[in-house]
């Protein structure tokens, strides 16, 4: 997915000794080309896009003004300030052992999915299966979940853990992939079996990035757990907005909600950043 | 007494049960909260696809509705193009005055990354409610729900890209007299081109997956009919339309792949 465009096959022949300027066009060209058809696309999307019915500048104004409620007067409504505090913690521990239990699993499927660990075929398979799970929005698997097993957390878990797992095996098994084949040769070359391999050539080698991901999904986790408690109604912070606003029409109180969750948001890549420092100076 | 050697690797050691017990602590803090029925997640991961299987095959009643659903499935992936498209031009302007490299005013820098910032972690679930009770329940709700949530995104990937371009380039045409425009069109454009194409095609693969979550909360495009058919009972109908969201998904993510690997060249 994230490829270093420095590292193509074209990169690495030897330079010509007449540079031309061919090379650079033929760069440029499928990008302006691939512009221009995501521009005619939106072009004649927003001109069959007017709706029907409504006054764009009145509904602009009505928005505009709601928020305005929503981040200069943020207030109580119909839930306590301890009411909404725990349902924060309720989506944070849910998106946080969603992430944890995706990435655990996801490591080991990685395993046998990454192309210079697992047997092709095996490879192959795990690959489609994942990209199938990633294909059906996670919205869908807390929903038939739900339906499935009750409405409650058990729901939610599984739901946002099963698209956890697709996600992180993807990204997994591609920062595997760039392990280089020499490290992998010289364990293996020394008698060391699989495990050993991973242990000590891809382990040290990929963790920075796995955890960043992690990192990543977390996030994605948290914005979904934020979701499914208002689409599919599992609870949580995600609940009381969604009642805040569709039910009660209480801007001031989606002003709170969503500033609440601000705070915790910056928390969050506060320790990031923290995190991402202390990684990088080997601690 | 201990040497250096053995000193680091029982550091090491400490570091290795640290980390592994504060991961462990965390999955057991997450389960007092929520308090999941292990038991019962278990069974319902196996239960969830056996009922999956017995409800959600599409019959020759749910074909009927095939022509709809293509074609709220059409307006959804035409949606998510054209507000991610948008988001890339407010994107664009935003990074150029975010960036290191191209923008000389501290204060403006840090305003762009703290509006992006704020865009980016105000949940998609506030933005669909609000945008629904202003705009009411049609495919522009739809657009503005994904615009407002890929700007602040596209705006950090593009600062980012930006700012790796380095000070370098834009020195280089500076020196020879180029204006700021010059220098930002005919230096800066062209080498992140490619790279902000890729984040655009990533960001419209995501938004075609958020969609489904969004039109379900603006009641539009392909997330609502599936509400509809899901709430109503008519499984076959939904299957189809989960069916129809797979091919839609990987046929996105395979051309996108394409493409990207045709601008990296």
């Amino acid at each position: 997915m994230i490829s270093n465009p420095e590292l193509t096959a074209d990169s690495l022949q030897p330079a010509k000794l007449t540079p031309t300027p061919r090379p650079r066009l033929r760069a440029k060209r499928p990008a302006r080309a691939l512009l221009l058809a995501l521009v005619a696309i939106t072009g004649y999307t927003l001109t069959t896009l007017a709706p029907h019915g409504v006054d764009l500048g009145a509904a602009s104004l009505t928005f505009l003004r709601n928020l305005r409620l929503m981040f200069l007067q943020p207030h109580l409504g119909q839930e306590t300030f301890a009411q909404l505090s725990q349902a924060l913690l309720l989506t944070v521990a849910l998106a946080l052992l969603t992430t944890l239990i995706g990435a655990g699993l996801a490591f080991f499927l990685a395993l046998i999915t990454a192309r210079n660990l697992a047997p092709r075929s095996l490879g192959d398979v795990m690959r489609s299966v994942m990209a199938l799970i990633r294909a059906v929005p996670t919205i869908l698997w807390v929903l038939v979940y739900a339906t499935v097993i009750g409405l409650g957390t058990e729901a939610a878990v599984v739901g946002l853990s099963f698209h956890s797992v697709a996600y992180l095996t993807k990204a997994f098994a591609e920062a595997i992939e760039e392990v280089p084949k020499e490290k992998l040769d010289a364990l293996r070359a020394s008698g060391a079996g699989f495990w050993l391999t991973v242990r000590h050539a891809v382990w040290p080698l990929v963790r920075q990035r796995l955890l960043a991901w992690t990192f990543i999904r977390f996030e994605i986790n948290f914005a979904n757990a934020v979701a499914v408690g208002a689409a599919a109604g599992t609870g949580g912070i995600g609940y009381y907005l969604f009642m805040a606003s569709a039910f009660y029409f209480d801007f001031q109180e989606v002003g709170l909600i969503v500033l609440m969750i601000l705070v915790f948001a910056a928390g969050l890549e506060m320790i990031a950043v923290r995190m991402r420092k202390s990684l990088l100076t080997g601690n | 007494m201990p040497n250096a050697v053995s000193v680091m690797l029982h550091h090491q050691r400490r570091v290795r049960w640290g980390s592994l017990l504060g991961v462990v602590a965390l999955v057991l803090a997450s389960q007092v909260v929520l308090r999941v029925n292990v038991h019962q997640a278990l069974f319902g991961v196996v239960a969830g696809w056996a009922w999956l299987g017995a409800h959600f095959a599409p019959n020759a009643a749910a074909l009927a509705d095939l022509p709809e659903i293509l074609y709220q499935l059409w307006r959804t992936v035409l949606v998510a193009i054209a507000a991610t498209t948008v988001a890339g031009g407010v994107a664009l302007v935003l990074g150029l005055a975010g960036a290191l490299p191209t923008s000389h005013l501290k204060a403006v820098r840090g305003l762009v990354r703290l509006f992006a910032s704020l865009m980016r972690n105000v949940p998609f679930v506030a933005w669909a409610l609000i945008l629904l009770f202003s705009f009411k329940q049609n495919d522009f709700t739809g657009f503005l729900a994904l615009l407002l949530m890929t700007i602040g995104q596209l705006t950090r990937a593009f600062i980012e890209t930006l700012d790796e371009v380095g000070p370098g380039p834009i020195e280089a045409l500076t020196a020879t007299g180029a204006t700021y425009w010059q220098v930002i069109f005919q230096g800066v454009l062209p080498a992140v081109a490619a790279p902000m194409l890729s984040w655009l095609l990533y960001m419209i693969e995501n938004n075609i997956r958020d969609a489904t979550l969004v039109g379900m909360l603006t009641g539009t495009g392909i997330g609502f009919i599936f509400d509809l058919y899901f709430k109503g009972f008519r499984y076959a109908s939904a299957g189809l339309v989960v069916l129809a969201i797979i091919a839609v998904t990987i046929g996105i993510e395979l051309t996108s792949n394409k493409l990207r690997q045709v601008l990296n060249a």
